[in-house]
């Protein structure tokens, strides 16, 4: 083994610039950019040509649920916090986003229908009043549900929850939130949600062109967030949360609070499934308890599972795919998709943990032969070359 | 380096679980750049002095590195303050490159603005570690794929660019070839230059070529201490290692537990 010993002889030694631009990540970029662009054509130009408004419409729709995976992703797929309670986020996105478009429906100084008839309230509770503002509700879908998984988390990583616990708890939380949604009906809906909703900031979302705007906005939003997770999974930060995920002790004793490394992907993750609650409101027209309970929450995690939890990509092809077939299924033998969806979960975790996208890691690894040499490798070559 | 060199010192050191006290008053001094070899039958409370030190189990008494009590603080406060240390089984991420745990470890105190955004390059100290752990051309091979002994080492080069001040190896070379093993002294012997070294080892060939002080733990207390020559030729340990006395000129083969 070669041994340079640290004296103050190779400290002042002219050893050529360690910090060398690699050639391998503008490949990489490159990759990305060009994957970034096929995903915009798909979305923006082969769907809406080839998808009938109803079709776009349930497009618009899984690509919500989308969203939500690409969060999962980011936390159970790096981050190894089984996330088993998205929906939390989503409804408080989705409630969020309702009251204010409920409010709007109602016009200034009404009340929203369904507290008239059964909420017998004279005016609006004081909770609900500043959703009526844009200015309030809009950020309040996004930093709504990171306040709570801030403050969840804080509380559940520092006492070290993990594994199972954690995911019992993220489900009892949505079990938590249905059970006061459908408790308070008389400001909430109760069991109905929020629905009948007409208007999206002064446009008619019965008018199928509004409807495929609010389709395009959701479209752009899902590939900002990919590239928004891209970046987090490639950076340091990304590499320190798979750190995290596989050895949480060992990264204790390299001088960091895993805690933290956890908190901040759980919030972003949370961040997402808060956006993607919002923008299913518009495009489905409605929000309730059982959209974002333990089962929706559940079957979030199989779509991520399918595509293959640790990729950037896996979840969101996976969220789609489940969601689609779900629809698919249910309109051709209703009944039989739950067993289905049980069944694909379970096989896809028995035989198939990285998920679909592994498939494409080992066919890749056949057809690719050699590793490509990294950074360092090449910056030895050189410098042998030099010497 | 510029760096100061600090001691390691142990003041009545107990750790108990649930009734049982697997360390009972253990006091010691490790002398600023010494190699001290920690050994002791199974069971004699080494693992877990170091656990204590590391701040994984709760203890009583008084731990200080240089001026800094460590007893009291979050394990990874105590890594901050330049305490490092290995584990029995190799505990790099294996699903990350030699590169990506190298820079891992070097960057505990990084900003949020660092960590938020992409590596590029090699750090420089990453760079010397790989270099000085000999694993310079495999950095980009994923850590799991390396044998045994590069784990180890890639340990203790997580352990150089994390500029540890104190390296707690438990069991370093256990399970290495014959060269792996020479290799690792002299990596040890090069790293306490501007170091504190301490190792738990069962190894007594290892032991008598690089250690440079010995302490014998047995049932929680501390034998035996001083020179390997020293200690070898302590009768109590003779007992301990073998179960009854014998002459001391028998005692370097005799020890080969």
């Amino acid at each position: 083994m070669t041994t340079v010993a640290r004296d103050p002889a190779t400290d002042v030694d002219p050893t050529p610039p360690v910090e060398k631009p690699a050639a391998g990540p503008s490949r990489h970029r490159f990759r990305a950019a060009a994957g970034f662009a096929l995903g915009a054509a798909l979305l923006f130009a082969v769907a809406p040509l080839v998808l009938s408004d109803f079709r776009l419409s349930l497009l618009a729709k899984y690509l919500c649920v989308a969203m939500v995976a690409v969060g999962i992703g980011l936390a159970w797929g790096r981050g190894g916090m089984l996330a088993l309670g998205q929906g939390v986020f989503f409804g408080l996105g989705g409630y969020a986003m309702a009251m204010h478009l409920k409010l709007a429906d109602a016009g200034p100084g009404n009340m929203p229908d369904f507290m008239m008839l059964y909420g017998q309230l004279d005016e609006l509770p004081l909770w609900w009043r500043p959703f009526a503002s844009p200015w309030f509700a809009l950020p309040a879908t996004v930093l709504l549900p990171m306040a709570v998984a801030f403050v969840l988390g804080s509380l559940v990583f520092r006492r070290r929850v993990r594994g199972a616990y954690f995911a019992i708890l993220s489900q009892a939380l949505a079990a938590a939130m249905v059970i006061l949604l459908i408790g308070q009906q008389g400001t909430t809906g109760g069991t109905n949600g929020l629905t009948d909703i007409q208007g999206f900031f002064g446009y008619d979302l019965d008018d199928p062109v509004n409807q495929r705007m609010v389709y395009f906005i959701i479209a752009g939003i899902l590939l900002a967030l990919l590239a928004l997770t891209r970046h987090l999974m490639q950076s340091r930060y990304g590499e320190l949360l798979v750190a995290v995920r596989d050895g949480e002790e060992r990264v204790r004793f390299l001088g960091y609070d895993p805690a933290t490394v956890k908190l901040v992907a759980y919030v972003v993750a949370a961040g997402m499934a808060g956006l993607a609650g919002a923008l299913f409101v518009p495009a489905v027209g409605i929000i309730s308890p059982a959209l974002i309970g333990i089962v929706p929450s559940i079957e979030f995690v199989i779509g991520v599972a399918v595509g293959g939890r640790a990729t950037l990509l896996g979840p969101v092809l996976g969220a789609v795919a489940v969601a689609w077939a779900r629809t698919a299924l249910s309109e051709r033998f209703p009944g039989t998709w739950t067993y289905l969806q049980g069944l694909l979960f379970v096989v896809v975790v028995a035989f198939l943990p990285g998920g679909l996208a592994s498939l494409v890691g080992l066919a890749r690894r056949r057809t690719d032969g050699g590793r490509r040499p990294g950074p360092l490798v090449r910056l030895r070559r050189s410098r042998v070359e030099a010497g | 380096m510029t760096e100061q060199l600090y001691g390691l010192s142990i003041r009545d050191l107990r750790v108990s679980f649930d009734g049982f006290t697997a360390v009972d008053g253990v006091s010691l001094d490790v002398a600023p750049g010494d190699i001290r070899f920690l050994i002791g039958p199974n069971g004699a409370g080494k693992t877990t002095l170091v656990d204590a030190v590391t701040g994984l189990v709760k203890a009583t008494g008084s731990v200080r590195f240089g001026d800094r009590e460590l007893l009291g603080r979050p394990v990874h406060r105590i890594s901050r303050l330049g305490v490092g240390r290995t584990f029995q089984t190799s505990t790099v991420f294996e699903e990350l490159t030699v590169l990506q745990n190298l820079d891992i470890a070097a960057g505990a105190r990084r900003s949020w603005a660092t960590l938020l955004r992409r590596r590029h390059g090699v750090p420089d100290e990453v760079a010397e570690a790989l270099e000085v752990i000999g694993l310079a051309g495999r950095a980009d091979q994923l850590a799991g794929t390396l044998a045994h002994g590069q784990k180890q080492w890639l340990e203790i080069g997580m352990l150089l660019v994390q500029d540890v001040r104190l390296l707690l190896l438990d069991e370093p070379v256990a399970g290495m070839s014959h060269e792996e093993r020479d290799a690792t002294g002299q990596l040890l012997e090069q790293v306490s230059q501007d170091r504190t070294v301490v190792v738990i080892e069962h190894d007594m060939d290892f032991l008598r070529r690089f250690a440079r002080t010995v302490t014998v733990l047995h049932a929680g207390r501390v034998l035996s201490e001083g020179t390997v020559a020293q200690v070898q030729a302590d009768p109590r340990v003779q007992e301990v290692y073998l179960g009854h006395p014998v002459d001391a000129g028998s005692a370097p083969t005799a020890t080969e537990a």
